[in-house]
């Protein structure tokens, strides 16, 4: 996926104009949104915790490069092999060799957001290698060939006719959209996957440095089996998921799935702490770990944006954002979407590609206010819209493509307003002229696009500025 | 946010400087004298600096930082004597007072960002003003109505304003206050993003225009100039009547 300034104005005009994609959403995140604060609600002092997330995230970001050193060697003592890439392409190229190595044909794999970051399944196909999603909303998406277009609710978009018209077409299934069948049907279906498996993918939600833990957090049990059943199991995850220690777990947990889905524990809660030990019955011959780093430690760099690295992945961002609601996950054009989104892709793909994205917000603050580790996301999109449009000052770490959205015409539009504004006199011509042209401003540029929503604001005929100088008594 | 209590603690000053805001100087100056005018009504004085312009905003959210501190910077001189900054609005309040010192930090020199400290350590959103400092009381003198309240989001989330503007709405006996579908999210301006995403602010402006016609009021309020440009300039567009007026000057019709 690429994400790029006129498709992103393209497919959200799309799918603001879609009247089903809109009641799916509305419908949905109207619910998500009501199930997160109910299962909030009932926590005594939510800003307490929040702090406490917030605390955990930066002294594990703070202790980062220890705290991995220290969790490999945890793993490695717990017989997991582990692997570091730096880039999408080194971590893919890991991962097939994994396969090659095991002779494995057929993969399952749970939710991981890094899969979608290295795409994957269109890696592995390539090399003759099919990866089948085994989370519920995954595998809709992959069966309609579309990437997720939620990071936790992958089929958010779509409603249960939709769903039950690509069984249909896809499986051959009755096109009823009854959800316990179609979901008894992928169920079996992803049985017989299990069984044939020869290696299970999945993500990691956190990794315990101390104990040399992967805790993976599903609802769905097919986290599980993609765990315990095939003969090798490859856990992918970014290097900001590491914690220090089993106790920093309960406090990110009791955000991470009220945050999530509202829920007060997820179904399943997976504890990965090595393959199968002789005289078990089951588990994984090998368990191996990829730690991505792939434009993170850039991010990481930068003590402010390292914030950008406290997220958990909840989605409670996205189901919160106006923005999101109206337009969806597929119109950003990555496998990042919503708030969060609009923070990691530009970082990661570069501002000049991606810069758009940090502009398409408001700054409203609904992100940050629902966000359970306090990520302060409106003040890291007005960060990045400044290295977006400038480049950094030397000495300062630089965003990836820093200056690379720079419109030269927009750069001179605020050189403009600065000559009208850090001036009195100038200023008061400014207004002086606005008055006079009160309600035959011409309807082009910018008020061109405001009057096709609105009618155009005139201004008053005298300014406050006058109204008080010319005060009887002034 | 600390401002409130701070401001209310320090008791009442017997003179303020009023921050009147671009917005409202040119679109909105009848609500800027009646933000004015209540202020005086209590027997403090307003000192209301001729040399002022903008706050900067418009500029720092687009990624102009260089641009927003020359105008910022361009303010303080005029500010200068230790007394509040009365500001009716909740987004260049929140900028002033939230804003301004680290946009001084990082760029200015060392005696301006001392200055811009001080500056936002004294300003103080209007409404909170009137309620919390002033603790004005207002009698009604007009007639029934039914009003709805637009929270706008840097007023309710930067500024953490939430009560101080229903208090002083709640004082007036014959204005009923419409309850007004989701009242506490954007209405889509977000200042350049209301025009560089377009279709984007404009479906967001959509649903909050219908949720203000549904709510039955028949004037709509709010404490940003900039969301009532954009919910009034959609309700006219669509050939609604419905008054969209900053808090100010409704407070001011009603109990003159």
């Amino acid at each position: 996926m690429k994400a790029d300034p006129r498709q992103f104005r393209q497919d959200s005009a799309r799918a603001i104009g879609d009247p089903t994609l809109r009641a799916n959403l509305r419908h949905t995140l109207g619910r998500i949104r009501a199930r997160r604060a109910e299962a909030l609600a009932a926590i005594e002092d939510v800003e307490a915790l929040r702090r406490i997330g917030n605390a955990i995230k930066q002294e594990s970001l703070r202790r980062l490069p220890r705290l991995l050193e220290q969790l490999e060697a945890n793993l490695v003592r717990n017989g997991v092999r582990v692997h570091w890439a730096e880039t999408l392409a080194e971590a893919n190229g890991i991962v097939l060799a994994i396969a090659r190595a095991n002779g494995v044909r057929l993969a399952v794999k749970g939710k991981s957001m890094v899969s979608e970051e290295m795409e994957l399944n269109a890696f592995l196909a390539e090399h003759g290698i099919e990866a089948i999603e085994a989370d519920l909303g995954e595998y809709i998406v992959q069966l309609a060939g579309q990437p997720p277009s939620h990071i936790v609710a992958p089929a958010m978009h779509m409603n249960r006719h939709q769903v039950a018209a690509l069984f249909h077409d896809k499986l051959g299934a009755p096109d009823v959209p009854d959800i316990e069948a179609m979901t008894a049907l992928a169920r079996r279906i992803l049985r017989e996957k299990f069984q044939r498996a020869g290696m299970g993918i999945t993500g990691v939600n956190f990794a315990i440095a101390e104990t040399g833990t992967l805790c993976l957090v599903e609802n769905e049990g097919n986290g599980r089996m993609v765990t315990t059943v095939p003969p090798v199991h490859v856990a992918l995850m970014g290097i900001e998921k590491v914690i220090a220690r089993l106790a920093d777990l309960p406090p990110l947990m009791r955000l991470l799935t009220r945050s999530a889905t509202g829920q007060p524990i997820s179904t399943y809660f997976n504890w990965i702490s090595g393959p199968r030990r002789p005289g078990e019955k089951d588990g994984p011959r090998e368990v191996h770990l990829v730690i991505l780093d792939n434009g993170r430690s850039a991010i990481y760099a930068d003590a402010q944006l390292r914030e950008t690295l406290d997220c958990v992945r909840c989605g409670a961002c996205l189901n919160i954002c106006p923005v999101f609601e109206r337009i969806g996950g597929h119109a950003y054009g990555s496998m990042y979407m919503g708030p969060i989104g609009k923070l990691l892709t530009p970082q990661m793909a570069g501002l000049g590609q991606a810069g758009h994205l940090v502009g398409a917000s408001t700054l409203c603050g609904a992100c940050f206010e629902v966000c359970p580790v306090q990520i302060p996301i409106p003040a890291l999109l007005l960060r990045l819209r400044q290295e977006a449009s400038q480049p950094s000052p030397a000495g300062r770490a630089l965003v990836r493509g820093a200056g690379g959205a720079r419109n030269p015409a927009e750069a001179m539009v605020w050189k403009g307003w600065q000559v009208l504004h850090d001036s009195a006199a100038a200023y008061r011509v400014f207004a002086r002229l606005a008055a006079l042209a009160g309600d035959r401003l011409p309807a082009f540029g910018p008020l061109k696009a405001w009057a096709r929503h609105r009618a155009l604001p005139r201004p008053a005929p005298r300014s406050l500025h006058r109204l008080l100088r010319d005060r009887p008594g002034e | 946010m600390g401002m409130a209590g701070e401001r209310a603690a320090a008791g009442r000053p017997a003179e303020v400087y009023f921050f009147g805001t671009c917005l409202v100087d040119l679109f909105y100056p009848e609500a800027g004298l009646a933000a004015v005018e209540l202020i005086e009504r209590e027997g403090v004085r307003v000192i209301y600096p001729q040399a002022q312009t903008c706050c900067g905003q418009p500029a720092y959210n687009s990624g102009y930082r260089r641009e927003a501190r020359r105008v910022a910077a361009a303010q303080l001189p005029h500010f200068a004597k230790p007394i509040p900054v009365v500001v009716p609005s909740g987004s260049c309040a929140a900028m002033l007072h939230g804003c301004y010192p680290p946009l001084f930090a990082e760029g200015g020199t060392a005696a301006e960002a001392a200055r811009a400290r001080d500056f936002a350590g004294r300003v103080v959103e209007w409404s909170t003003f009137l309620a919390e400092v002033l603790r004005v009381r207002l009698r009604d003198r007009g007639a029934p109505v039914r009003v709805a309240y637009h929270p706008s989001c840097h007023l309710l989330r930067e500024l953490g304003v939430r009560e101080a503007p229903l208090a002083l709405l709640g004082q007036l006996a014959q204005v009923e206050l419409a309850a007004l579908a989701g009242a506490e999210e954007c209405c889509g301006f977000g200042g350049t993003f209301s025009v560089k995403q377009a279709d984007i602010s404009g479906a967001m402006l959509a649903d909050k225009a219908r949720a203000v016609v549904e709510s039955g009021a028949t004037v709509l309020l709010s404490l940003d100039a900039g969301c009532l440009l954009q919910i009034g300039g959609a309700l006219a567009k669509a050939g609604h009547a419905i008054r969209c007026l900053p808090l100010p000057l409704f407070l001011k019709e009603r109990t003159a």
